[in-house]
């Protein structure tokens, strides 16, 4: 009996974890559906768009700046242990566009956006304004929901597209600057070097890792308990789910780009 | 007509309504009394469908609520809820004209704020505050609000959830006054809730006791004070003897 415990426990664990999934699954699918039938809320998508894509620009900037000016002294230094200094720009630019730049902008989008839909939809759950929502015949879903995943789907990819360029930028600027790269030959070996596969790739990225942190972001935050500890949790779950997510979706899309 | 048969609900090992019948006649005005906790905000989002009963009907006008096109079924309803509810980011303007500003109902913004500073005066603030966000608003100030966002679009069913909690003695004088005249000159029907007794004697037509999850009493509100029932009495009178515990 002792022994067979820890078994139980893991069946139970493996249980839930199926049971969550079915149900953010079902939640991810009614979103989609909100998003394409009337009544539409442009207001609401307004300001999820400036939440989400216009005001998330100066973390995912910084992020992207600091990550490809690293990206180039790292390879610089790596690559002069065999005398491959020169591959620093191609490096650069396929590191950051098909890695760096969708999974750090996903993940600083986790942190930014996915906890603040949380908290705020939670909130509002505790407080009861869902169930105000509902009785003045507004579906949560449509007013809610729908607006700031439609946003994050639009914005996010942007924002990668966004933080590719910058990121690359960054390497630029360290490697002309510090490393003594000569400036037109690292755009050119940028440029001939990256393919349409690898900027596809890191759009395609943007958007579901953008789906993902929207979607956990509004799943935790309907899904709240009662009381500030309630919202707490809410928002803690949300963050951890939008983060493994996006990482597990990034493995999973890596492989259906670049191994089939 | 709303009619609730026999419903019960239960949260986990909390039994909190256990069989409450109730029924309330189109364009009368029923109160609903009771210690705290006993479950009469549960019973009022059970007839709204926001909690889903575990047994028992509720019917609205003899169909079972919920059934049908929800959107035409809640259009018919107001309701305030016990803590405000207002929308905090949105001006309390917006709050209140919420369904006049789209849906079904939906009119020009000039003419929703029009309405809305009109409740908003009804329930006894200035055109001042519509422009306020409810954070910006005190306790009582945003109950009214959210009063004032019940009556907006003109319901045939008003809820009032506590209704006159936190407000001063003659600004509860004033909403009482207006349930009234909701219930008089517009024809609704309104379940209220309140622990108030100078509320119960102005606003209810009818009054019902609900304690241990089902209904101990209801009648006209005349007969209240002369029902010979021990609950009733010791709830009207505020006694701390009697057969309902102190401690639940
Ligand atoms: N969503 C919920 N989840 C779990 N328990 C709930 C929920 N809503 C209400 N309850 C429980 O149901 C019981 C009745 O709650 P309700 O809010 O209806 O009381 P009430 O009669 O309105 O009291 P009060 O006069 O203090 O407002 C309480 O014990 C409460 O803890
Ligand atoms: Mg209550």
């Amino acid at each position: 009996m002792m022994l067979l415990a820890p078994l139980g426990q893991l069946g139970r664990a493996v249980l839930g974890a199926l049971a969550a999934a079915g149900r953010i699954s079902i939640f991810a699918w009614g979103a989609f559906s909100h998003m394409l039938r009337p009544p539409f809320y442009p207001r609401e998508l307004l300001v999820a768009l400036l939440n989400i894509g216009w005001l998330s620009l100066p973390v995912v900037g910084l992020t992207a700046v600091f990550t490809g000016g690293a990206l180039a002294l790292q390879i610089y230094a790596g690559g002069a242990r065999f005398n491959a200094e020169a591959v620093v720009p191609q490096i650069v630019a396929i590191g950051m566009v098909r890695e760096l730049g969708p999974v750090l902008v996903g993940l600083m989008i986790a942190a930014r956006v996915t906890s603040s839909i949380a908290a705020e939809i939670a909130t509002m759950k505790v407080t009861e304004q869902i169930d105000a929502l509902v009785t003045l015949s507004t579906h949560p879903m449509k007013y809610l929901v729908a607006p700031r995943v439609a946003a994050a789907l639009i914005t996010v990819p942007v924002l990668v597209g966004i933080g590719d360029i910058i990121g690359v930028a960054g390497g630029y600027v360290v490697a002309t600057e510090n490393l003594g790269f000569n400036p037109a030959a690292y755009l050119k070996n940028t440029v001939d070097f990256l393919e349409w596969r690898d900027i596809v790739s890191s759009l395609v990225k943007g958007c579901a890792f953008g789906g993902i942190a929207a979607i956990m972001g509004c799943y935790y935050g309907m899904e709240s308990g009662r009381g500030a500890q309630g919202v707490g949790r809410a928002t803690k779950s949300s963050v951890e789910a939008a983060a493994v997510l996006i990482l597990a979706a990034n493995f999973v899309l890596t492989g259906v780009f670049f191994s089939l | 007509m709303i009619r609730m048969e026999n419903v019960h609900k239960s949260f986990g090992d909390n039994r909190v309504l256990q069989g409450m019948s109730l029924e309330i006649p189109k364009g009368t005005s029923m109160v609903i009394i009771g210690g705290s906790g006993t479950g009469k905000s549960v019973a009022l989002k059970s007839v709204l469908g926001l909690i889903q009963p575990d047994e028992g009907r509720i019917l609205v006008d003899g169909k079972p609520a919920g059934s049908g096109d929800r959107d035409a079924f809640l259009a018919r309803f107001g309701m305030l809820f016990q803590g405000g509810a207002l929308f905090d980011s949105l001006p309390v303007w917006q709050n209140v004209a919420f369904r006049l500003l789209r849906g079904a109902l939906k009119r020009p913004p000039a003419e929703a704020r029009e309405i809305a500073i009109e409740k908003l005066r009804r329930v006894g603030l200035k055109a001042d505050v519509a422009d306020r966000l409810p954070a910006e608003l005190s306790g009582g100030m945003q109950k009214r609000v959210g009063l004032a966002r019940a009556i907006a679009a003109e319901p045939e069913i008003i809820f009032f959830d506590e209704p006159t909690t936190g407000l001063d003695p003659i600004m509860s004088g004033v909403i009482n006054d207006l349930i009234r005249e909701i219930v008089v000159e517009m024809g609704a029907t309104a379940m209220t809730i309140t622990h108030d007794m100078s509320s119960v004697r102005a606003i209810a037509d009818n009054v019902a006791m609900l304690h241990d999850g089902v209904i101990q009493w209801t009648g006209p509100v005349a007969d209240m004070d002369a029902s010979g029932d021990p609950y009733l009495d010791q709830f009207i009178h505020g006694r701390a003897e009697g057969p309902i515990e102190a401690v639940r």
